[in-house]
């Protein structure tokens, strides 16, 4: 019987991210981690590509992860994972070690997934590997120090799209990694966030129970690049969520399903107010930039309702 | 330099407080590079946040890729569409973008790599220098083929190499790297930076034959063909195959190796104008210490005191690694017993002296820990051999 998802049943268990990790008070990526191996209950076997994620669980001479664990460069960490899968499932076919019913976690960040490892990854789900990849997306690279990625959001401050008197920040929209994952029609694609722990962890658990490849992108708050308390992590995460930028959804064997619908969709702003890297699109000569967000989140999301036969 | 010259030259009125990192970027602006694509990575990071600031304010263009090959690639066509145009990275980037540094090397397209090097291999430790790619800078693409590699030991140098390593990546049509560290990279110094109207900057060679008669990779007049940027009507082709004069795919062998033999010739030919370094008190030493980069600071720092103790020990610091300076490392060299040759490595340009002058000859101070080198431990290798005469 698997462990239910009760935080009483939950909390009974061990830990295998262990305590003392050097990740910043209110990060969401360590959150995330202790959530979706809360929701195994099998052995699991870990790859990380470069990343806060990475390092501040590895901190000399210590590590934090109570499995066997391996990191590889930037772009690598699927490649790595398929490696290890195939060899485990072809040392079991011969015999030669027995079958534990392993489940295979590679993470990433966005930087290691949207755009240095897309191609790692996307070859990894196209073989077939079965294995659960979870992108920890915070919208940034923030080990190297806050500059932009793919999965940024249109009009964010970061040290390589800087708010000036002329390009008031990034000019682009995020690119939407969940769908392109989905469009690989492999069996699991979710995107899903700590805030709603409960969905969180039953998407894992049929992510890893799919009998192929899975993917979940799942939102990491950063403070240290979002700009905000240490204590608004969940609060602002649940604000993406319920602003509709960060919707809840799966696609199981090609059915695309929201899982979280809010009562009230909520516009933009709320989200973007909270956070510093959005502060100087609050100017008025940039107003028109939270319009043209808006309208692009509005798009996204009756699309979304559309492939859920929501709307 | 003495200390006095240094506090005369850096008084806190005119000067800047600036960081290697910055004054790459610096350098690059007023070498006139208009084009940056990069990736994040340190100690690298901080040249694309200071050029994705300054680009645009000069009408440049700054580009986050989404990978170092990416990087190189945008480089190499930026620079085909005309633009002065630079990539900055360290070890694992350095690594991923050694197939374009080929294909730049083969195309003669004029591109500056930066190399911030940090302890390697693999992912080592980020934030720790390292002089580990040295060999990797000379060949880490495969294949016969020339390199200009240029190493600065300050902020102020780093900026003046900066801009010298676009004026020879123009001049000769050949990728140059930058091979910087993470001492030089992050450290902050004060320096004046330099009027930028007594900068001399190099453009391109352009042509004047018609479309129709132009090859863009002739041998005549000079072994450095002029590269007309795409766009102007000039229709050519540019290919990573091995190609004859025109461009075109070759596989003749009266045009493959005078090909290799001229990209190799226009380096080679003007070795006067490539090499750079200082020289210092060699004259009448009895020890010579070779030095580049972050070590050159101690090794200047461990000369002095060895002069102090009546010792007469003469300092060669390169700037140019590669091509690699063997006559004047030989001619420095000559007279005497003993060659130091401190670097932050296991040995690789001791390796090049070691060739050069004779392997008995050479005292090599390595550190690959991640740690700068002390003076006292070149100090300690001058004196050893002096001890030992």
């Amino acid at each position: 019987m698997p462990t239910k998802l009760i935080p009483k049943e939950l909390a009974k268990r061990p830990e295998r991210l262990a305590p003392g990790h050097r990740l910043c008070a209110g990060c969401g990526a360590s959150i995330i981690v202790r959530q979706i191996l809360a929701a195994i209950d099998e052995p699991v076997v870990m790859s990380c590509a470069t990343g806060c994620l990475e390092v501040a669980t590895t901190i000399y001479p210590y590590t934090a992860w109570r499995m066997p664990w391996i990191h590889n460069a930037f772009e690598n960490s699927a490649s790595t994972m398929a490696g290890i899968e195939a060899a485990y499932r072809s040392m079991v076919r011969q015999g030669k070690i027995p079958e534990q019913n392993v489940k295979f976690l590679a993470f990433g960040g966005d930087g290691g997934t949207y755009d240095i490892g897309i191609q790692a990854l996307s070859g990894a789900v196209e073989r077939g590997h079965q294995f659960l990849y979870v992108c920890y997306d915070n919208g940034a690279y923030m080990n190297t120090g806050i500059q932009r990625s793919s999965a940024t959001p249109f009009g964010a401050h970061t040290t390589t799209s800087p708010a000036g008197k002329v390009i008031p920040g990034k000019q682009q929209f995020r690119k939407d990694l969940t769908a392109i994952m989905a469009a690989h029609g492999i069996p699991y694609v979710a995107q899903a966030a700590p805030s709603q722990w409960r969905d969180l962890m039953q998407k894992t658990r049929k992510a890893v129970n799919c009998g192929g490849p899975a993917f979940m992108n799942v939102l990491s708050s950063c403070n240290r690049g979002w700009r905000h308390g240490t204590d608004e992590t969940i609060e602002i995460t649940q604000l993406a969520v319920d602003t509709c930028y960060w919707p809840l959804y799966e696609v199981e064997n090609g059915e695309w399903r929201l899982t979280y619908k809010p009562k009230e969709k909520r516009p933009v702003e709320e989200w973007l107010k909270r956070q510093g890297r959005f502060r100087h699109l609050f100017r008025p000569e940039n107003r028109h930039l939270i319009d043209e967000l808006q309208a692009e989140v509005d798009r996204r999301w009756e699309r979304l309702l559309r492939l859920c036969g929501e709307a | 330099m003495t200390t006095g010259r240094i506090a005369k030259e850096l008084s806190p009125a005119s000067g800047v407080l600036m960081q290697g990192d910055e004054a790459c970027a610096e350098g690059a602006i007023a070498a006139g590079c208009r084009f940056f694509a990069g990736y994040p990575i340190t100690p690298a990071t901080e040249i694309a946040e200071a050029l994705a600031r300054r680009l645009p304010q000069v009408g440049g263009k700054f580009i986050q890729m989404e990978d170092e090959i990416a990087s190189i690639a945008a480089v190499i066509g930026a620079s085909v569409g005309g633009a002065k145009a630079m990539t900055a990275t360290s070890g694992p980037g350095f690594s991923l973008m050694q197939e374009n540094i080929g294909y730049a090397a083969m195309a003669e397209i004029p591109c500056v790599i930066v190399d911030v090097q940090r302890l390697g291999p693999s992912t080592g430790r980020p934030t720790s220098p390292s002089q580990g790619d040295v060999m990797q800078a000379r060949w880490g693409t495969h294949g016969d083929h020339p390199i200009i590699v240029l190493a600065p030991s300050s902020v102020r140098e780093t900026f003046d190499l900066t801009v010298q390593a676009f004026n020879f990546s123009e001049r000769y049509r050949t990728p140059v790297i930058l091979l910087m560290d993470e001492v030089i990279g992050h450290m902050r110094e004060r320096v004046i930076l330099p009027d930028p109207n007594t900068i001399e900057r190099v453009e391109r060679a352009s042509t004047t034959v018609p479309p129709e008669w132009y090859k863009p990779f002739e041998n005549f007049p000079a072994d450095v063909p002029p590269l007309v940027p795409f766009g102007e009507g000039y229709r050519y082709h540019i290919t990573g195959l091995h190609h004859d004069e025109r461009g075109y795919p070759t596989a003749r062998l009266d045009e493959i190796q005078p090909w290799l033999e001229r990209i190799f010739r226009k380096i080679e030919s003007s070795l006067s104008d490539i090499l750079l370094y200082n020289k210092d008190g060699i004259e009448d030493a009895e020890t010579l210490v070779i030095a580049y980069g972050a070590a050159a600071r101690s090794a200047r720092h461990a000369v002095e005191l060895a002069r102090e103790r009546g010792r007469k020990v003469g300092f060669l610091k390169l700037k140019t690694l590669w091509p690699f300076a063997e006559e004047v490392v030989e001619h420095a060299a000559a007279r005497l017993h003993h060659v130091v040759v401190p670097e932050m490595n296991l040995g690789q340009l001791a390796l090049e002296v070691e060739r050069v002058v004779g392997r008995h000859k050479v005292r090599r101070v390595n550190r690959a820990d991640g740690e700068m080198i002390q003076p006292a431990e070149i100090l300690a290798a001058i004196e050893d051999w002096e001890l030992a005469r």
